[in-house]
């Protein structure tokens, strides 16, 4: 697998949208090649070389290549998105769109991720080793069809409204949660085993939500049904399962009502 | 003194009667003559297709319902991202429900110059009007909502249609409409109270009056104001499985009545987007298409036109001023949902549909489109239209025109479908091998579409005296094979003349052209009683004042084209 390594050398007065930082969008080209790809910065284009160093080529296919971005990304975004398949590393805090419409391959992002992460993702693995912002793996501003498959491992904190419109995939949070959890979800896993607020799944039609601390106020649209010993992400527990959310409609199948579930840690 | 020649296109001209013959087409000031001086501008049109400029008879493409579809899908923009300005193009976006000016770009790339907004809320036409006038290039008209009025439903359930005729010439003229149109009579205005009228025969909650009496009375006011288009309607029932029967005691009520106009329209009924009317069955389980009896009835009865509202089996947002329609619809997709109640005019829905090929109702519906375009046995009398967006958007119609004209293109799509076997089950598309002929597809679109609005002697043709609206797109009858190239050119119209000015050259648009909007005024004996009437409703009922409605031309239109009428007799 060939590395390319982009880092920044200027910051920008806007935000800069780098659609361009993909192990596809890189494919094939060497450093000089990748520092004349365009970046959109308010309505002006620019180049990358304008604001980045790069070192490396990247390999033929987007699956040979992997993409090192390093430095303050504070002020860049949309990294990782669109991508099918292939590497990128982030070395830094990063802005919004982090892997947004992945389809496949792997994003580590050693910082902290920006808003609106892996929107409506579709396959691919994220591993976020800092914080992850609002709407991670939520779906585009009036869309119903949120994160559908892969998986996001977030060791730090996870903000509000994380896998609104949720339809498949797991997302595992090893800190605490904000509020909005899995919203009109109908399908998928979000993993807390730090504490979650409140508004747990609403509107939630399908889909399974598990909290290994605490929650501030549970939603009456749940309803306690069973105790049952679960196995996730890799820990056993107890949980309390509740049933939800019963304010919403709800599919059957062979005669019984399909709910969302919290898994509630005893 | 702007003079054009196109030579030597192969031209497709119903109103002329032309049918492929290389043509050369001379143009003066705005209008088509018969020869132009030697320093006229020479388009070469060898090897392609010339025709007048598109018609659209049924659209929404501006208006409150479409501003709100345009709010509640940021979603809608994603799938068609923002174009950035370039020469005398202005940014634009958007998919189902596009920006005005991508509306007007798109419309020009297909080669329609003349666009009409089928369903004005009258409250809301100084926003209609607002959005026309920054629509540019394409000309176009709106036509108000009648069918849930609170004053037509008093004064027909009262037989009063001088009064009815009185404020349909007051609202024509306050709003700056151009035609009578009727969404679900009755039916919306139930729905305030819950509920809605499914046959022609149920009453409308509180006012007495019946489906039938809106629309026979509607057709007799339009008669008697002798207005340029005849009663537009979206009969009641849109939609549903066995509506068919709906439909033709709909259509029924047309008969007898005869069209009185100085304009060179025959009908006095033109029904809207038939396809979603004609359907068979009790349920989603059973459904089928009744588009056959639907097409022959129609067939049969000339004082009747209809546009088809073809499904393209695309993502798109539906909207129509028929709410319990919507709400409906939204409980079958569970997807997002607006309604909007329009004081005591009309009110409207909005919902997110995708109509995918993967599923046999839209499959089924598709084929019912075609099927009934293909039945049509006069092309003069049956159009070319999507609803768009509701049955898709305008932009497929080329798409819709590769369908028409080759059934290979169908089998295509058939082959392509999860239920083919079902799909072709339900309809008798599969056993048709018609192909419609560029003429035909120039009467569905151009020449037909115009007489029916009452402007075909002035649009849709290519005779010396017409505007000069004229489109050539690159495909070449002779030689063109593959059904593909039909989607490509009508897509892609290599020159477009609006007005005698050149729109579009060589494939790319150079004008934002003169648009113009149409409106009628009316003028008839003076009602003490409507005059009355809008006085005490205005204060009891409405939230803006008579001053605050009306639309004024110098403020709201780029350049008006009234359309003016003596119905004094």
């Amino acid at each position: 697998m060939n590395t390319v390594t982009i880092t920044i050398k200027k910051q920008p007065n806007l935000f800069i949208e780098a659609e361009c930082f993909t192990p596809d969008a890189l494919a094939g080209k060497n450093a000089e090649k990748i520092a004349e790809l365009p970046v959109y910065i308010g309505r002006t284009t620019e180049k990358v070389g304008d604001y980045f160093e790069v070192s490396g080529s990247a390999g033929a296919t987007a699956a040979e290549t992997k993409l090192v971005v390093a430095g303050d990304l504070t002020r860049v975004k949309y990294i990782g998105s669109k991508m099918t398949a292939g590497e990128v590393v982030i070395n830094g805090d990063t802005d919004m769109y982090v892997g947004a419409w992945m389809t496949g391959g792997k994003i580590t992002a050693n910082g902290n991720i920006g808003h609106f992460a892996a929107t409506s993702m579709a396959g691919g693995e994220i591993v976020v080793n800092g914080n992850a912002g609002n709407y991670l793996g939520a779906s585009y501003r009036g869309d119903w069809r949120g994160m559908s498959d892969g998986k996001i491992v977030v060791s730090g904190n996870v903000g509000s409204d994380c896998g609104t419109f949720m339809l498949g995939g797991e997302i595992c949070v090893g800190g605490n949660i904000d509020v909005h959890v899995m919203t009109h979800a109908d399908g998928g896993k979000v993993v807390v085993f730090g504490n979650a607020k409140s508004r747990l799944g609403g509107q939630a039609s399908r889909g399974e939500m598990y909290v290994f601390g605490t929650v501030d106020v549970m939603l009456p649209g749940y309803v306690y049904a069973r105790d049952e010993e679960v196995e996730v992400c890799g820990k056993k527990a107890l949980f309390a399962v509740y049933n939800g959310d019963i304010a919403d409609r709800h599919p059957t199948r062979k005669g019984e009502t399909i709910y969302a579930k919290l898994y509630l840690k005893k | 003194m702007t003079e054009i020649l196109i030579k030597n296109g192969f031209v497709f001209d119903p109103v002329s009667g032309i049918k492929g013959d290389k043509k050369d087409i001379a143009v003066k000031d705005g209008v088509i003559v018969e020869s132009v001086s030697g320093s006229a501008k020479v388009i070469d049109a060898s090897g392609m297709t010339v025709m007048a400029g598109g018609v659209d008879i049924h659209s929404h493409v501006a208006g409150a319902k479409v501003n709100v579809g345009r709010n509640f899908r940021p979603e809608d923009k994603l799938q068609a991202v923002y174009e950035p300005a370039r020469g005398v193009r202005h940014m634009a976006g958007g998919n189902s429900v596009p920006t005005v000016f991508k509306t007007a770009y798109k419309y020009a790339d297909m080669g329609y110059t003349t666009v009409i907004e089928a369903a004005m809320p009258p409250l809301y036409a100084r926003h209609t009007h607002e959005e026309m006038r920054d629509t540019p290039i394409i000309d176009q008209a709106a036509l108000p909502l009648f069918g849930n009025n609170w004053f037509i439903l008093e004064y027909l359930k009262n037989g009063e249609i001088d009064n009815a005729s009185a404020y349909i010439a007051w609202l024509l003229r306050s709003t700056k409409g151009y035609g009578i149109k009727c969404v679900n009579p009755g039916g919306t205005e139930a729905w305030a109270w819950g509920l809605n009228c499914m046959t022609v025969n149920d009453q409308v909650p509180y006012f007495e009056i019946t489906p039938k009496e809106i629309i026979a009375g509607l057709m007799t006011v339009n008669e008697s104001l002798h207005l340029p288009h005849s009663l537009h309607l979206h009969s009641n029932n849109l939609g549903n499985p066995g509506n068919y029967q709906t439909t033709l005691d709909s259509l029924k009520i047309a008969e007898g009545f005869k069209a009185n106009n100085n304009f060179g329209r025959d009908q006095v009924m033109h029904h809207t987007h038939i396809q979603f009317h004609s359907y068979g069955g009790t349920s989603w389980g059973d459904f089928e298409s009744k588009g056959a009896e639907v097409m022959d009835y129609i067939n049969k009865n000339p004082n009747i036109t209809c546009d088809v509202g073809f499904i393209t089996l695309d993502e798109t947002t539906t909207m129509t001023g028929d709410g319990p329609f919507e709400y409906h619809l939204s409980a079958l997709n569970h997807l997002k949902w607006a309604n909007t109640d329009v004081e005591i005019e009309c009110g409207a829905g909005i919902v997110p549909y995708i109509y995918s090929k993967d599923i046999y109702v839209c499959g089924v519906q598709w084929s019912i489109g075609l099927e009934m375009a293909l039945l049509a046995k006069d092309h003069m009398r049956c159009y070319l239209t999507t609803d768009h967006p509701n049955a898709g958007p305008f932009t497929r119609y080329p798409r819709v025109m590769k369908w028409l004209m080759s059934e290979k293109a169908r089998d295509e799509v058939f082959a392509s479908m999860k239920a083919e076997d079902k799909v072709r089950d339900r309809s008798t598309l599969g056993s048709i091998d018609r192909e419609l002929t560029l003429y035909e597809i120039a009467m569905m679109t151009r020449a037909g579409t115009a007489k029916a609005l009452g402007m075909g002697k002035k649009l849709g043709g290519l005779v010396p005296g017409m505007q000069a609206d004229i489109a050539v797109y690159p495909y070449n009858p002779e030689t063109a094979s593959d059904p593909e190239q039909i989607e490509y050119a009508f897509s892609n119209a290599k020159y477009l003349i609006k007005s005698g000015e050149i729109i579009i050259n060589d494939s790319e648009i150079v004008s934002n052209g003169n648009k113009q909007t149409y409106w009628v005024d009316v003028k008839t004996n003076p009602s003490k009683q409507v005059e009355h009437d809008l006085r005490e409703m205005f204060l009891k009922y409405y939230t803006v004042t008579e001053r605050n409605y009306e639309v004024e031309e110098h403020a709201f239109m780029k350049n008006p084209n009234v359309i003016s009428i003596d119905a004094t007799q």
